[in-house]
C-alpha cells in the first residue's frame, strides 16, 4: 500500500513552559490517504488551527511524529521543513492571503518562483492553465488586491495547486464569502480531489460543508472524539 | 518579470514600488546625504588641489642641496674639545651634478630635472637697493619645474648672457621696466650690468620682490661657482609621493633632499586636517543615511509581516527572505546615490556660476570625476545592505504562524 499523505502519531502541542505551560493537544493520531477530502471540524479553541499549523511544518510539534508524504519531519532544520512544505503541502487560507504587489497570475506563479529560483514560461503556462480551471483566464494580469473576495480566494487555490501538491490545507477556505461564492470555491476543491487525487483537509465549522467531505474528523479541546466516513448528500 | 531576474530581486523590487510614497522618501533622503557627500568631496578636492598648486607654482616638488658640512676633529674623539663650533655652511656646488641629472632624467617618478645656481645678491638701480636671490637657470629646464613661461607679465623668458628675468614686485621696487638695466653684487665683489628681459608674476609677492632669473653661467661668475650648481630642483608625476622619492635620493646619493611635503610641513599638516575632518563628516552622513534606510525597512518588515508568512508558506527560505530584504536595502542606496549624483552635480554646476572672482573667471575649477560617482554609488549601495542587515534578520526569523494570523 501507498505510503498516507499524512501520518500523526502522539502529537502534542504545548505552549509556554514551566506554570503558564498549557497543553492545546493531548496527543493525536491521524492518517490522511491519497484522494482523501476530509473535514476538520470543533469548537473554536478546539485546537484545529494548531493542529493544521502543525500539519502544514509551520510550527513544531512538542511531543509524537508527524510525517508528510512517507517522509519523518522531527529531525528536520527550518530550511528542510520549508523544502519539504514547498513540495507536498499548499495552502489555502480563510483570508485568501494574496500577494497584492503582484498580479493574480505572477501570484499562482509564485511557488514555482520561489522553488526555481527565476521565472520562467512553463511556471506562467502552468499559472495560465490554473487560472482558466479556477474560471479567471480573463483576470490574470489584474493586480491580486483588484480581485472581489470570491475571485482571490480562486486564484488562492490556484496557487495552492501550483505545485501539484500531495495535500492541500485549507483553512476556513469559505469562511469570509458568500454563500453562492462559498458554494462555487468548495465546488472547485472536490473537482480537483477528484480530477487530480490531491488530498484535501478542510478546516471548518460550517456543518453544511463538513457534510459534503467524505470524512469528517472531530476535534474537542485538543483530542480527536470522532472520525467517520461521511457520504456526501 | 524578466527572465534573468531572481525571484529575490522581483519580490524585492515589487514591495519597493508598491511601498512607493516610502520607497521615495527615503531614496531622496539617501540622495541628499549622497550629494552632500559627492559635492563636499568635490569642493574640497579643487580646493586642495589648487591650494597645493598655488603653492607649488613657486616651488620645486623636490630639492636637492649639497651635504652639510659637519666640523670633523683630527686626533681622539674622546679628548676632542667639549664644544664643537658648528661650521658656517659656504655655498657649494653638487659633486657631478651633470652624470647626476643625467641619471635622474630616467626615473620613471621624475618628470623635470633641472639644476641651478643660486645664492644672495643685491640689485642697484639708480639709488635703489634690494637684497635679492640670484637663480642661474636652464631656462629650458627650469620651466618644466615652475612654469615661468607662462606666468611673465611682459617681456620674454630671456636669459642669456647679460640678461635677467625678474619679479614685478622687484621692478617696482627699482622702477625698472623690460629693456631697463640693472646691476647685480654679490657680497664677495662680483658683479655685472644686466638688462631686464622679462617680468614675472608667480602670485607670492615674496617671490616676485626677490627672485632675480639669469643664464646658469652668470650665476656661476657672479657667485664663484664655476662650472657647478648650489642644487638640482625636480618635478615629479605624483606630488604625493615626493616624500618617498626625496628619501631614495638622499639614501643613494648622500645629497640633501628636501620635498615640498617637508619644506611646507605645517600646510601640508592642515591640509590632512582638513580632509580628516571631512572624513569625519562623510561618515556621520553616511551613518544617519544606514539609520534612515533601516528605519524604513524595519517598518517595512512590520508592514509586511503577512506577506512574509505567504511566501514562506509556499516555500520561501529563510534566507530567501533575507535576501529579499537586503537588496531593498541595496536598491534604496544604488537609487539614492544615483539621485545623490545627479544633485550634486547641479550643485557644482551653480557653484561654478556664483562662485567667479572679479574678472568673471572661475575661483578654482572642480568638478565631479566619474569615479567619484561609482565609489558613492558602491558606498551607498554597501551602506544600504548592512543597514538592512537588522530587518532582513528580522524577517527571515519571524514566525510564519504569527505571520499569517497578524
Amino acid at each position: 500500500m501507498a505510503d498516507p499523505v499524512l501520518r500523526l502519531a502522539g502529537i502534542r502541542k504545548t505552549y509556554g513552559r514551566g506554570e503558564t505551560a498549557s497543553e492545546v493537544l493531548h496527543g493525536i493520531d491521524l492518517r490522511l490517504e491519497p484522494g482523501e477530502f476530509a473535514a476538520l471540524i470543533g469548537p473554536s479553541g478546539s485546537g484545529k488551527s494548531t493542529l493544521l499549523n502543525l500539519i502544514g511544518l509551520l510550527d513544531r510539534p512538542s511531543a509524537g511524529q508527524l510525517s508528510i508524504g512517507g517522509e519523518a519531519t522531527g529531525g528536520l532544520d527550518d530550511a528542510g521543513l520549508t523544502r519539504l512544505r514547498g513540495r507536498h503541502i499548499g495552502f489555502v487560507f480563510q483570508h485568501h492571503h494574496l500577494i497584492p504587489a503582484f498580479s493574480a497570475r505572477e501570484n499562482v506563479a509564485l511557488p514555482l518562483l520561489v522553488a526555481r529560483g527565476r521565472p520562467d514560461a512553463a511556471m506562467f503556462a502552468r499559472a495560465d492553465a490554473l487560472l482558466e480551471r479556477v474560471g479567471l483566464a480573463d483576470r490574470r494580469h489584474q493586480p491580486a488586491d483588484r480581485l472581489s473576495g470570491g475571485q482571490q480566494q480562486r486564484v488562492a487555490i490556484a496557487r495552492a495547486l501550483a505545485m501539484q501538491p500531495a495535500l492541500v490545507l485549507a483553512d476556513e477556505p469559505t469562511g469570509n464569502l458568500d454563500t453562492r461564492s462559498a458554494d462555487a470555491v468548495f465546488g472547485l476543491l472536490r473537482e480537483v480531489n477528484r480530477e487530480a487525487g490531491t488530498s484535501f483537509l478542510i478546516v471548518t465549522h460550517d456543518p453544511r460543508l463538513a457534510r459534503r467531505c467524505d470524512r469528517i474528523v472531530e476535534l474537542v479541546d485538543g483530542r480527536i472524539v470522532a472520525d467517520a466516513p461521511n457520504r456526501p448528500d | 518579470m524578466r527572465p534573468w531576474m531572481p525571484f529575490e530581486l522581483i519580490a524585492a523590487l515589487r514591495f519597493l514600488r508598491e511601498g512607493r510614497t516610502q520607497s521615495v522618501l527615503i531614496v531622496v533622503g539617501v540622495g541628499v546625504g549622497v550629494a552632500v557627500i559627492v559635492f563636499m568631496s568635490a569642493l574640497l578636492s579643487g580646493l586642495q588641489s589648487n591650494l597645493v598648486r598655488r603653492t607649488l607654482s613657486s616651488q620645486a616638488h623636490v630639492v636637492l642641496l649639497p651635504p652639510e658640512e659637519v666640523a670633523r676633529p683630527q686626533g681622539d674623539p674622546a679628548r676632542a674639545a667639549l664644544h664643537l663650533q658648528r661650521q658656517a655652511q659656504r655655498l657649494r656646488s653638487i659633486d657631478q651634478w651633470q652624470p647626476l641629472r643625467d641619471r635622474l632624467q630616467t626615473w620613471p617618478e621624475i618628470a623635470a630635472v633641472s639644476p641651478v645656481a643660486s645664492g644672495p645678491a643685491f640689485a642697484i638701480r639708480g639709488d635703489a637697493n634690494k637684497a635679492v636671490t640670484l637663480l642661474g637657470i636652464d631656462p629650458e629646464r627650469y620651466d618644466r619645474v615652475i612654469p615661468l613661461a607662462g606666468r611673465l607679465n611682459a617681456g620674454e623668458l630671456r636669459v642669456g648672457s647679460g640678461e635677467a628675468v625678474i619679479g614685478i614686485e622687484l621692478a617696482r621696487e627699482l622702477g625698472a621696466g623690460v629693456g631697463d638695466k640693472l646691476r647685480l653684487t654679490t657680497a664677495a665683489g662680483a658683479a655685472e650690468t644686466l638688462t631686464v628681459s622679462g617680468l614675472f608674476d608667480l602670485g607670492n609677492k615674496g617671490v616676485n620682490a626677490r627672485n632675480v632669473y639669469v643664464g646658469l653661467r652668470t650665476a656661476q661668475t657672479l657667485l664663484d661657482l664655476a662650472g657647478g650648481v648650489s642644487s638640482i630642483d625636480l618635478a615629479l608625476h605624483d606630488l604625493d609621493r615626493a616624500e618617498e622619492v626625496a628619501r631614495r635620493i638622499a639614501a643613494g646619493t648622500g645629497l640633501t633632499a628636501d620635498s615640498w611635503i617637508r619644506t611646507n610641513a605645517q600646510f601640508v599638516t592642515a591640509l590632512t586636517s582638513q580632509r580628516v575632518s571631512s572624513n569625519v563628516i562623510r561618515f556621520f552622513i553616511a551613518l544617519s543615511v544606514a539609520f534612515g534606510i533601516a528605519s524604513v525597512l524595519v517598518v517595512s518588515v512590520i508592514q509586511r509581516r503577512r506577506e512574509i508568512g505567504i511566501l514562506r508558506a509556499m516555500g520561501a527560505t529563510q534566507a530567501q527572505m533575507r535576501r529579499i530584504f537586503l537588496l531593498q536595502g541595496a536598491i534604496v542606496g544604488l537609487l539614492g546615490s544615483l539621485l545623490g549624483s545627479a544633485l550634486a552635480w547641479s550643485f557644482l554646476a551653480g557653484w561654478r556660476l556664483l562662485a567667479r572672482d572679479g574678472a568673471g573667471s572661475p575661483l578654482f575649477a572642480i568638478d565631479v570625476e566619474p569615479a567619484l560617482v561609482g565609489i558613492a554609488a558602491g558606498g551607498a549601495g554597501l551602506v544600504g545592505i548592512l543597514a538592512a542587515v537588522l530587518p532582513a534578520r528580522r524577517a527571515a526569523r519571524l514566525d510564519p504562524v504569527e505571520a499569517i494570523r497578524g
